[in-house]
């Protein structure tokens, strides 16, 4: 890995800077610690929606300018939030990193909020939840956190629930995003190529003058230990049935997240380590444990696992798409079998290489762009910090096959799971009106 | 900076482009067969998406599980893409991996096995996805919409998975013989992009597949496409959703076309730019109907289609048709602006370092060259064949292809025709 410059400025701004001069390129990532965990009752989706509100313009970029700031470099924009963090990004010719930094500096001290888009936003969002439900497999996982957790902030989905949506006020917005977006509760990520201390000026130049917040104290309700299984049916129309297992997992810091991420991939195949790159590529899984007996004995025409890193102990989910005609329990029965066994017997040195093997390729493959590398920074530095990232391979290569039967005995147990079906009804309506 | 990829011709007809980059210690290899779905025998569709779920499982001299091993010990995910036109084989490997993995792809492409226990499974996934699709209000308004663009069994038309019936009447002799009809190497071109020589990535590639003889296959034709000539309308109602998905499109112009470029330039303003471009203004932004509104552009060897797609909450259906019908009254009316104009032709010509920062992205772009025929410099000429377009061309491409009377709309969601 490349040499990475961090410092803090005064106004207790974390920033990033990795040179990368393989193409004409830079991005720039601004991460905030603020997630869908840290909203209160009645104040779900607030965090999701302060994401949607910081794209409307500002004191010092009106409303009608928005549209191809960035555009205008060949760049292209984002943001997401999730259940620990809530992020923005561009990526663009490298001409336009004082630009990308302005827009930033921006959305963390002059979003407007005029009530008008707070009205409009609220119909895309609830459109958006709508969007989400049409998914079966969607609306299984929301059910399944929700079950899984009955204290903690991650019980609750990071798009909000609809009543929520319904009744939030633009002071409520304004109010969560003036308490949460402050130099000292942000992280800036630079990569591409650029040069380190001109990035950094610019950044004093644009970030320097904006005040700190007042210090963020946060109240974490701890997750009472699972003490037995818990389950969950959805009956709704559907043509498709899916199961999801769940189960109380280790947090990025935790020693044991490590050989966690090695069972998975011996179970379902190596992914990435960040929320994008969990799912930006299929794992390499025709040998694992679990595809072999679901997906290969055609009880499943898919299995998945994730388990992305995250702040506090969040949920190692196997998701599974039933192969038509094949009833859940089957697919259940087969697959608690294969955990069940993994939990009795461990895994074998050949596995445990081979799963090694794959984390390293992945990892490597997620360095090919300046996005990826500045996301992959300043995902860890959000949820834990870069030497998480940076000493995880040496980590991984640490784990011995019985740190990793331990990580299976421990999460895989039966009162640590949550078991969710989608078992469909049939379907009374599909047919076309020309 | 140009890409100047070098290009070989095998003597047995298959083409080889090499971009040597050293960015990261990948490589990114892209096989491309021109056997996409289009080949499929009238009375099998959906064969070619089948032979590409089966035909990674398993080679002459390779069981499944070998392959199976063979890719996951190197952490590689073999991606089989079956597009119209093109069944393509795509992966990354570690450059210290590339001969090995270069050979066993020549291998599964050459000489798939094909057991028939796998075929069995695969088609069980295969239906489960059909399952799915059937539920999926997005994949519904869409495929139908294709359907009625490209009617009477157009290959453009018919879904690329087939029908659960016609997937389980296929057999083992019918994907051989499909592979044996449209796989040869005269239909190959291979695009090998990362931290290998590319002298050395010619020799490999001369070593896997210049000794696979076979004669060309014979070329696969379109019927005509005939623009719709009155406005249609068609509801799908699933009841069980809770947001329509609305799919509403035209058919274009070829890849080859002259006006191609204006077209890519009018799409981009006007579902594309920021974010959806003038449709999204409208029907997101200032009206706050939809999470997703947006138009694609897809020309191709035969007249590709223009989609507009949204999903919008049922009460709004109506609103958000005519907002679409509005814009594209508009289009054709005035055209684009010429502030419009320019940003697309800036952002286009602005993205083209993202689009070849990676060497799966430049292998990609590679493949679009050489199935085009667009030439070995055109990433250098791109931005001159933008910056040709004038508001007039692209005002010309409204009104050639676009009207509101003759437009098809396809809504699939908790909606019913009142």
């Amino acid at each position: 890995m490349r040499k990475m410059k961090e410092t803090t400025l005064d106004n207790g701004l974390q920033v990033l800077v990795q040179e990368e001069h393989t193409a004409p390129l830079a991005s720039v990532w601004c991460w905030y610690k603020v997630g869908s965990k840290d909203e209160r009752p009645g104040l779900t989706g607030v965090s999701h929606w302060c994401e949607h509100m910081n794209f409307k313009g500002t004191t010092n970029i009106p409303r009608d300018q928005v549209k191809g700031i960035i555009e205008q470099f060949g760049g292209s924009w984002n943001g997401y939030t999730w259940i620990d963090q809530t992020t923005y990004l561009e990526t663009a010719t490298r001409d336009a990193l004082d630009r990308m930094l302005f827009i930033e500096s921006e959305r963390m001290a002059n979003c407007l909020y005029h009530p008008d888009d707070c009205e409009s936003e609220r119909t895309v969002i609830i459109s958006e939840l709508h969007g989400g439900e049409n998914d079966p497999d969607q609306l299984l996982d929301q059910e399944l956190t929700a079950t899984a957790f009955k204290a903690h902030g991650y019980r609750h989905p990071t798009i909000g629930w609809l009543s929520d949506l319904e009744t939030m006020t633009r002071d409520d917005l304004y109010g969560y995003y003036r308490r949460y977006y402050v130099p000292n509760n942000a992280t800036l990520v630079i990569v591409g190529d650029v040069d380190t201390d001109e990035a950094l000026r610019r950044v004093d130049a644009h970030f320097g003058r904006i005040a700190p917040g007042a210090p963020i104290y946060r109240r974490t309700t701890v997750e009472p230990e699972q003490t037995g299984e818990r389950r969950l049916t959805i009956r709704k129309e559907g043509t498709t049935a899916y199961l999801k297992v769940g189960y109380h997992v280790a947090s990025a810091t935790d020693p044991h997240f490590a050989p966690t991420l090695l069972l998975d991939a011996v179970l379902t195949g190596a992914k990435g380590v960040n929320l994008w790159s969990s799912f930006r590529v299929p794992p390499p899984q025709r040998s694992a444990r679990l595809y072999r007996a679901l997906v290969e004995r055609g009880l499943a025409s898919s299995v998945h696992g994730s388990l992305v890193p995250t702040e506090q102990p969040f949920l190692y989910t196997l998701s599974v798409t039933a192969t038509d005609g094949v009833p859940l329990a089957s697919a259940e029965s087969a697959l608690l079998e294969e955990l069940d066994r993994v939990r009795r017997d461990g895994v074998t040195e050949a596995e445990l290489t081979k799963a090694k093997a794959q984390l390293r390729a992945r990892m490597i493959f997620d360095g090919d762009s300046v996005t990826n590398i500045a996301h992959q920074l300043g995902y860890f530095a959000t949820i834990a910090s870069v030497d998480v990232f940076t000493t995880l391979p040496a980590r991984l290569a640490a784990v011995t096959v019985h740190d990793v039967a331990a990580a299976a005995r421990d999460v895989l147990s039966a009162s640590n799971r949550t078991v969710g079906w989608f078992d469909p009804l049939p379907l009374k309506s599909a047919k076309a009106d020309a | 900076m140009s890409l100047s990829p070098v290009r070989a011709a095998l003597d047995n007809g298959a083409t080889l482009l090499v971009k040597a980059t050293s960015k990261t210690p990948i490589v990114a290899i892209n096989l491309a067969m021109r056997a996409g779905s289009i080949v499929d025998p009238p009375d099998a569709p959906g064969a070619t998406w089948l032979l590409s779920r089966v035909i990674d499982r398993g080679t002459s001299t390779r069981s499944a599980a070998e392959v199976a091993e063979a890719l996951d010990s190197r952490g590689i995910t073999l991606n089989i893409v079956v597009t119209r036109h093109v069944f393509c084989l795509v992966c990354t490997c570690l450059a210290e991996d590339f001969t090995p993995v270069l050979a066993l792809l020549g291998d599964i492409l050459m000489a798939p096995s094909l057991p028939d226990e796998e075929i069995a499974t695969r088609k069980g996934e295969v239906i489960t996805a059909i399952r799915q699709d059937e539920d999926n209000p997005a994949v519904r308004a869409t495929e139908s919409l294709m359907a009625l663009l490209y009617p009477d069994g157009h290959p453009y038309g018919c879904r690329t998975k087939g029908t659960i019936e016609s997937v389980e009447r296929l057999t083992r002799d019918r994907l051989r013989r499909l592979h044996a009809d449209r796989f040869a190497p005269a239909a190959l071109s291979a695009v090998i992009v990362g931290d290998v020589d590319a002298s050395r990535a010619r020799d490999e590639v001369t070593r896997v597949f210049g000794g696979w003889r076979k004669p060309a296959p014979s070329p696969a034709t379109l019927p005509p496409v005939t623009p719709a000539s009155a406005r249609r309308r068609v509801v799908i109602p699933m009841m069980n959703k809770s947001q329509a998905d609305i799919a509403y499109g035209f058919t274009t112009v070829t890849r080859r076309d002259p006006a191609y470029y204006a077209f890519w330039l009018m799409n981009v303003a006007f579902g594309q730019y920021a974010l959806g471009g003038r449709l999204g203004d409208s029907i997101r932004e200032r009206q706050g109907m939809a999470y997703y509104v947006s138009s694609a552009f897809d020309a191709n060897i035969a007249e590709g289609p223009l989609t507009i797609r949204a999903g919008v909450s049922p009460k709004n259906v109506d609103r958000a048709v005519a907002s679409i019908d509005e814009e594209v009254a508009r289009l054709v009316a005035d055209g684009l602006t010429p502030k419009e104009l320019d940003e697309s032709r800036r952002f286009l010509i602005g993205s083209m370092p993202r689009a070849l920062e990676t060497n799966a992205g430049i292998a990609n772009f590679l493949q679009t060259e050489e199935f085009f025929g667009l030439g070995l410099d055109y990433d250098e000429r791109l931005p001159d064949l933008l910056t040709a377009v004038t508001l007039d061309d692209v005002h010309a491409g409204a009104r050639r292809a676009l009207h509101v009377d003759r437009a098809t709309v396809v809504i699939a969601g908790p909606y019913e025709e009142r």
